[in-house]
């Protein structure tokens, strides 16, 4: 580079000015709002905050702590409890009951919601997570006759196409749960409502049957079942034809994968009859389990919860005493920066600054 | 890029002598000595993608994305989509090509530009014209006046006399005086005849390339002769003619060989300080990177053999072989993966185009233009803007850089009165504005049009014929070696060998006393329209130790006079008595001229009596003829009739200073920053200048001149000057400098008791540079101002890498001229001015600006602007990366460490580009904590950026701790609160998606206040940005988690509903409010107390401007004061003057003047005629 003697030969850009543009954002002097951090602003900030959050954890621990929530481990580690027997010798094709029974000591009022909760099952682990085909589950034709490759080892089936296909689907909750009240030595089985259960949208949009002629067996007859699952997809429901085939409410709610190896998923609704009775009285009940999911191998549990809800969902005091420590926390700050902007606030004015 | 590759082929060798024979083109073929083409661009159009490629891909973070890829693309490992690193790949590798092909083709047009410049070359015996690429070594070429030397040549004969050539080698060396060079005479009798030309079949053996500009060895063989060739026979590239017709040469080295090409030394690839920080960053990261994957694979192995064993009745192993600890192998790479977000390869680019903003800021600053010379500021390279703001030491070229190469002959004294200042009517001296009367040389036809004068007093004394005042410009247009030239009549061009000379006969002239020719023995001056000729009779010549030059003269009326200028003490000396008062006014008069930073001289004559003249003349040539003490004898002689003169008066020469260089040194010092004067230039011009421009100054403790000609001298020499600057760690001193050396190492602050400055000659610095580093090195740095005066070009650059290898400073060099690209290229910033002295300097330099006042914008605003910029912007984005990153970490203890990303695929492909890219780069593109004004009224505010305050390893791991904390408050807040969490409606939230979501939007919506937290300088722009890009990502979220997407393409937005589902519950509005708060506070905690605690000097700042909302002050132009003590001063030449010339004749036009030819050329015969 080091051999050019001569400027810029180019005549016609002699004449024409080169001077920049002298435009506010050219020459850097755009109009701005600087804030800077004084006692003014953040003394003020923190107490805000502090007295802001601690009403609202208040608020929030005293709507948890209303919500009613009853729950109930059926696994049967210990074998002589109710389900032991089930628990270790149960697998997914043998059918064995238990009953568990328990005591509400207050009434439930409103709707009350039944959820299965399992433990220690890594329903977030990567291979299962992925292990589902989103296109097979939408209806999509060609993707129930040749699954997606993520489905291995559950994609095909003695050379048939699973669907649903799938680690995810093939370990499907299949225990069924039934719930008595024990009204002075009788049992009442308590009306529980499946329809509901799933997000709307999962139900409506994300899962779809596939569509063609005739009914669902016909559809799903080049299929396999998934290999856990006694009954194949489109007769899980024997009740109700419509809660059949990818559309199940209880497939949906499985499908949705859960985010930590602890979770609880909606089993039942149970819906308020009037406003006079609670709709679970205080007194005993008999939960009724179908025991066919096998989690002991692995250490899981199996938990049945019934809950209330409020407008900030399910019990979880967590977020009420973390608002109520933060708020704290920001007031006692709050406190501790006014004595030190008193002690040393001089410190920042600006008498070393020469005119 | 041209279109080919020429040369690519050509077999590399190491020459150990050149050989070539003249006008034999096939003879020098056999040596492949490269043409004159040179080639600074690196691609063409064919080699483009793959060498720009394989450069790319050499940056460790592009080869690590790129392995990143071929990782993703194993399905075992696989664990985020091949699209997350490609789009950003493929983003960062274009902007970065389409940038090196834009870069490449401007090389690649300014070298076609010198390539394609025409020649005359003779080839065959008749002369052709050619593109400079096409001469060849052996090639004899013709140039004319003013061209520029296209090679290095062997001069072969010229149009003047006796071979005589002048050139000027300011592109070289930074002088503008001329230089005299000379052919042998066996080749200059060839004179203009091609067809002897054409004949010459002289070889010539010689040196291989080298880059010594004052050295050649060689020898001429011709005619079974053998000649020896020096420096003198030799054109350098680079240089110009001027003076001369036209001149043949000897092509010896071209093209790369070139000496001018040699000393620029390769372009080496800039990186600056915070590049270089980065590669170590970067490293930290992946051995932070390498373990955590460990970690969390040794978490997988343990998992899998405890859990995942058992629990394979619903999720069977499927890799093989089935064990655990080859699932924790592959979970490592699949963690790289997913963690590869921590190495920034978005970071990068990012980098790129906010340094690319600050150029344009550069290039687009109305300050920093100068409408003059319509030349605005330009960012050459675009990679170092924020080492802008870090600069320790800046290394200034003198002439043309710190003043304009013009001297203008200022005031003078006069017996006893001074004239030169500007007076209103009343008589009272006023300053010179643009509506100061100038004199009106109108009366006199030969006036130099450009010579401004305002005393209108001098030139009423000229008119009355006051005889001190004829005899003060008479000395003036008689005591000289300036050579005259009149092209037409009356329009008179002087030759001067120093530009003091030139103005000093230039004042003369206008003042009526034209010096109108000269001729061995006579001088013409048209005196106030009066022609008359004076007989020369003797010149006795300046040198350095004389310090003077005398004349003398017979004037037409048969009087003999002896004329003498010269500096004030050494003229002062031999004054007769009868001068004392004359002498001590004028000595008044000398001190207010040196407060003025002027060049003085001091001007006297005396009346010689013919005898004791003859006497002495005869003494005189006995003495230039004898052949031992002949130097010695000659000086005696001198001193013995440069006595008892009378005083005319003196001289004041102003080199004329760039406008406001004073202010900026000493804003420029202020601010921290050490500035060094490496100058081509004399001894006296340099420190003349550094007191003019308040470098150097009285009230300083002492002023070392470092002179020596030994190592050891130099040595005791420095050793004396360190410890006299600090008195007490003597002993300690003695330690360091036995102990040379042995590796890396940096040398720490000194602390110094009072002022000191340095001066160094360039001899003296070839000793300090090559045992003395690290002496010369700690004397210089305990200096305020360090001047190497004589320093050649490879010099300059060595003080630079001296600087650069002990002391841990960022480097500055500046300078306008050929001699300084060594010294530009050399430190970590280069800036030309683009000026007086062509673009050489300006073509390698980083950055370049018309006037050197420009660097206190360029530093003080745009560099601490870029530095504060650029530092904010890397703590931010580490920041933000590295809360993003860690929460995958958290997460993989709950997932079974199977790699399980926490947030959806598209938020990690859009996270760095889409959803938290503007506002930071808003933020670095527009931030400043205060505005251009008050940076330039406070240079202290640049002090941080000297010490790496604002971004350091420190900074990093601070960096690294707010992410940490941010990333657990991002996971375990959602964790608490969406635990078995329920909607308000009983379905659950707990799922996987809805807890990405809540997660990603968490983690956003912190790192967006974080980033409004950072932003101190809220433009309209910065609003939008950061505003815009959280409703962005809503508006992206909820489009990409819709219906319609997923009906489109399910397996790709698997995520439909979620945001409906999740983000209309209140709970989770809260959780994601409590996140943001719980990660911001802490930060406005430390800041706050920070503030409240150590205050910084731009928080006192900022805290004031916002107290007061005061107007930024004006900036004072404040005169300074100058200390009174004076600096006489000649500019002398390094060289023996012309002197020998003149008298000798040689170089006189008149070729009627019978002399007789002298072969040894330049040996002083003054006495000759006589």
């Amino acid at each position: 580079m080091a051999t050019n003697y001569s400027p810029k030969d180019d005549e016609g850009e002699q004449h024409k000015s080169r001077k920049p543009d002298n435009t506010a954002f050219k020459q850097q002097r755009l109009p701005a709002w600087q804030p800077i951090l004084t006692a003014g602003t953040v003394l003020p900030a923190f107490f805000i905050i502090g007295l802001v959050f601690i009403p609202i954890g208040i608020g929030l621990f005293v709507t948890s702590n209303n919500i009613k929530e009853f729950e109930i481990d059926y696994t049967g580690i210990e074998p002589n409890s109710p389900c032991g027997i089930c628990a270790n010798n149960g697998t997914w094709n043998t059918t064995c009951t238990c009953e568990v029974h328990f005591r509400l000591d207050q009434p439930f009022e409103g709707n009350v919601f039944m959820y299965y909760g399992l433990s220690n099952f890594y329903q977030n682990h990567r291979r299962y997570v992925k292990s589902r085909d989103d296109s097979q589950l939408n209806g999509d034709k060609s993707s129930l006759k040749d699954p997606s490759k993520e489905c291995e080892p559950y994609r095909m089936s003695n050379g048939r196409p699973i669907a649903p296909c799938g680690a995810i689907a093939n370990s499907l909750f299949n225990d069924t749960l039934v719930l008595y009240y024990m009204d002075n030595g009788t049992r009442k089985e308590i009306q529980l409502t499946s329809n509901g259960i799933a997000w709307w949208t999962d139900k409506n949009v994300k899962f779809r049957n596939p569509t063609g002629d005739g009914n669902l067996s016909t559809i799903f007859k080049d299929t396999a079942k998934p290999l856990n699952w006694p009954k194949p997809v489109y007769d899980l429901d024997p009740t109700d034809p419509h809660n059949n085939g990818f559309i199940n409410e209880d497939f949906i709610v499985w499908m949705r994968t859960a985010a930590l190896p602890t979770f609880r998923k909606l089993y039942r609704l149970i819906m308020k009859t009037d406003s006079l009775t609670p709709t679970l009285q205080q007194g005993n009940y008999t939960l009724h389990v179908t025991y066919n999911y096998p989690v002991l191998s692995f250490d899981g549990r199996k938990r049945m919860i019934l809950s209330t809800i409020s407008w900030m969902g399910g019990k979880n005091p967590f977020l009420g005493i973390a608002y109520i420590t933060v708020g704290s926390i920001c007031f006692f700050l709050g406190v501790v920066l006014l004595i030190i902007h008193h002690k040393y606030g001089n410190r920042n004015t600006s008498a070393d600054i020469p005119n | 890029m041209p279109l080919f590759d020429s040369d690519c082929t050509r077999s590399k060798h190491i020459e150990q002598e050149r050989h070539l024979r003249a006008n034999d083109r096939d003879f020098n073929q056999k040596f492949y000595y490269v043409d004159n083409q040179i080639k600074t661009s690196k691609y063409n159009v064919f080699t483009f993608l793959p060498i720009n490629l394989f450069e790319q891909f050499q940056r460790i973070a592009n080869a690590y994305f790129l392995f990143l890829l071929i990782l993703q693309l194993i399905p075992q490992v696989s664990s985020l989509s091949w699209y997350t690193t490609v789009v950003p790949l493929m983003l960062v590798l274009i902007i970065t090509a389409v940038k090196d092909a834009i870069d490449d083709y401007h090389r690649y047009q300014s070298d076609n530009q010198v390539n394609n410049r025409e020649v005359m070359i003779l080839i065959n015996g008749k002369l052709r014209k050619e593109k400079w690429m096409h001469v060849q070594v052996g090639d004899i070429i013709k140039m004319e006046n003013n061209h520029f030397v296209t090679a290095d040549l062997l001069l072969l004969s010229s149009s003047e006399p006796y071979g005589l050539l002048y050139i000027e080698t300011a592109e070289l060396d930074g002088e503008t005086n001329l230089k005299v060079k000379q052919a042998l005479t066996v080749t200059s009798d060839m004179g203009e005849n091609t067809q002897a030309l054409a004949d010459f079949d002289g070889e010539v053996r010689c040196e291989a390339p080298n880059n010594r500009l004052d050295k050649f060895r060689g020898a001429l063989t011709y005619k079974e002769n053998k000649y020896s060739l020096d420096n003198e026979k030799i054109l350098l590239r680079g240089c110009t003619l001027r003076n001369t017709e036209w001149c043949y040469g000897l092509v010896i080295f071209a093209g790369q060989d070139t000496k001018l090409m040699q000393n620029s030394g390769l372009s080496a690839f800039k990186r600056t300080n915070i590049d270089r920080l980065m590669n170590v960053l970067v490293l930290w990261i992946f051995g932070f990177l390498v373990m955590m994957c460990t970690v969390l694979a040794i978490g997988n192995s343990v998992w899998e053999s405890y859990k995942g064993y058992y629990f394979q009745v619903y999720l069977p192993w499927i890799h093989k072989p089935p064990n655990s600890s080859f699932s924790g192998f592959l979970m490592f790479w699949s963690y790289v993966i997913i963690l590869n977000t921590v190495v920034p390869i978005s970071l990068y680019v990012s980098i790129e185009v906010i340094r690319l903003g600050s150029s344009f800021y550069i290039d687009w600053d109305t300050k920093m233009y100068y409408p003059k010379k319509n030349t605005p500021a330009l960012a050459r390279t675009t990679t170092l803007t924020e080492e802008l703001g870090q600069i320790q030491y800046i290394f200034s070229d003198k002439t043309g850089t710190l003043t304009q190469n013009i001297m203008i002959f200022n005031k003078c004294t006069i017996n006893g009165k001074m004239y030169g200042h500007a007076c209103d009517f009343s008589g009272q001296r006023a300053d010179i504005t643009a509506k100061t009367e100038k004199v009106d040389f109108a009366f006199n036809s030969m006036a130099d049009p450009k010579f401004v004068f305002y005393d209108h007093s001098l030139m009423e004394a000229v008119k009355i014929c006051d005889p001190k005042v004829h005899e003060f410009f008479r000395l003036l247009s008689l005591c000289h070696t300036v050579m005259s030239e009149e092209k037409q009549k009356g329009l008179l061009v002087y030759q001067a060998q120093s530009p003091d000379e030139g103005a000093l006969v230039t004042a003369a002239r206008n003042f009526g006393f034209v010096f109108r020719s000269r001729t061995p023995e006579t001088i013409t001056i048209v005196e106030m329209g009066e022609t008359k000729i004076y007989e020369l009779l003797s010149i006795l010549d300046f040198d350095n130790v004389r310090k003077r030059m005398s004349v003398i003269v017979r004037h037409p009326d048969k009087k003999l006079y002896l004329y003498c200028k010269g500096a004030d003490t050494i003229v002062f000396e031999r004054l007769n008595s009868s001068s004392q008062q004359l002498r001590d006014i004028t000595t008044s008069h000398l001190d207010e001229f040196a407060g003025d930073g002027l060049r003085t001289l001091a001007l006297a004559y005396k009346e010689l009596d013919e005898e004791s003249f003859d006497n002495w003349q005869k003494r005189y040539q006995e003495a230039s003829i004898a052949l031992e003490n002949r130097d010695e004898q000659l000086s005696e002689l001198y001193e013995e009739i440069e006595k008892d003169l009378k005083l005319l008066g003196a001289t004041a020469v102003e080199d004329k200073l760039q406008d406001g260089v004073p202010q900026t040194i000493q804003t420029l010092s202020k601010a921290n920053i050490k500035i060094w004067v490496l100058t081509g230039d004399k001894q006296e011009t340099a420190v003349n200048i550094g007191y003019a421009c308040n470098m150097l100054h009285e009230d300083m403790n002492k002023i070392f001149i470092i002179e020596g000609s030994s190592a050891e001298e130099v040595r005791v020499e420095l050793r004396k000057a360190s410890a006299t600057m600090k008195e007490r760690d003597q002993a300690e001193d003695e330690v360091i400098s036995i102990k040379q050396p042995k590796k890396q190492f940096f040398l720490p602050e000194e602390h110094v008791n009072g002022e000191y400055g340095l001066v160094i000659n360039g001899d003296t610095l070839a000793h300090a540079l090559e045992d003395l580093e690290v002496e010369f090195l700690k004397a210089a740095c305990l200096c305020k101002t360090v001047i190497c005066c004589r320093a050649t070009p490879l010099q300059k650059a060595q003080v630079v890498e001296l600087v650069k290898k002990y002391k841990k400073a960022i480097t500055l060099a500046i300078g306008d001229g050929a001699n300084d690209v060594s010294m530009i290229k050399a430190a970590h910033i280069g800036v030309g001015i683009s000026g007086e002295e062509g673009t050489q300097a300006v073509l390698s330099s980083d950055f370049s600006f018309a006037q050197f006042r420009y660097l206190q914008r360029l530093l003080l605003v745009h560099g601490r602007w870029s530095y504060l910029r650029m530092c904010r912007f890397l703590r931010y984005f580490f920041y933000k990366n590295f809360a993003f990153t860690f929460v995958h970490f958290w997460y993989g203890f709950f997932c079974g460490f199977s790699a399980q990303t926490v947030y959806d695929e598209w938020f990690i492909t859009l996270y760095n580009l889409v959803y938290t890219s503007l506002p930071v780069l808003a933020m670095s593109l527009f931030e400043q904590d205060v505005n251009d004004r008050w940076s330039m009224a406070y240079p202290q505010l640049y002090e941080p950026g000297q010490f790496n305050l604002y971004f350091s390893k420190l900074a990093f791991v601070e960096c690294i701790i707010h992410g940490v904390y941010s990333s657990l408050v991002l996971f375990f807040i959602p964790y608490g609160a969406l635990f078995e969490a329920e909607r308000d409606d009983g379905k659950t939230v707990s799922d996987y998606q809805s807890f990405a979501l809540i997660a990603q939007t968490c983690l956003l919506v912190a790192v967006t206040l974080q980033i409004a937290l950072d932003t101190t300088y809220w433009t309209a722009i910065n609003h939008f940005f950061i505003w815009g890009s959280l409703a962005v990502y809503f508006a992206i979220t909820f489009t990409m988690y819709s219906n319609g997407m997923y009906l489109m393409f399910p397996t790709s937005f698997p995520f439909i509903g979620t945001a409906r589902n999740a983000l209309n519950q209140p709970h989770v509005w809260l959780t994601i409010f409590l996140t943001a708060v719980m990660c911001v506070l802490p930060v406005i905690l430390v800041r706050y107390l920070k503030g409240e605690l150590k205050p910084t000097f731009s928080n006192k700042l900022r805290c004031r401007i916002c107290q007061m909302k005061m107007i930024p002050p004006k900036q004072a132009i404040s005169r300074l004061k100058r200390p009174s003590v004076r600096r006489s001063a000649y500019a002398f030449s390094h060289q023996r003057g012309f002197g020998a010339l003149i008298t000798s004749g040689k170089n006189m036009r008149i070729r009627t003047v019978n002399l007789i030819p002298s072969k040894t050329g330049a040996s002083s015969n003054v006495d000759k005629q006589k």
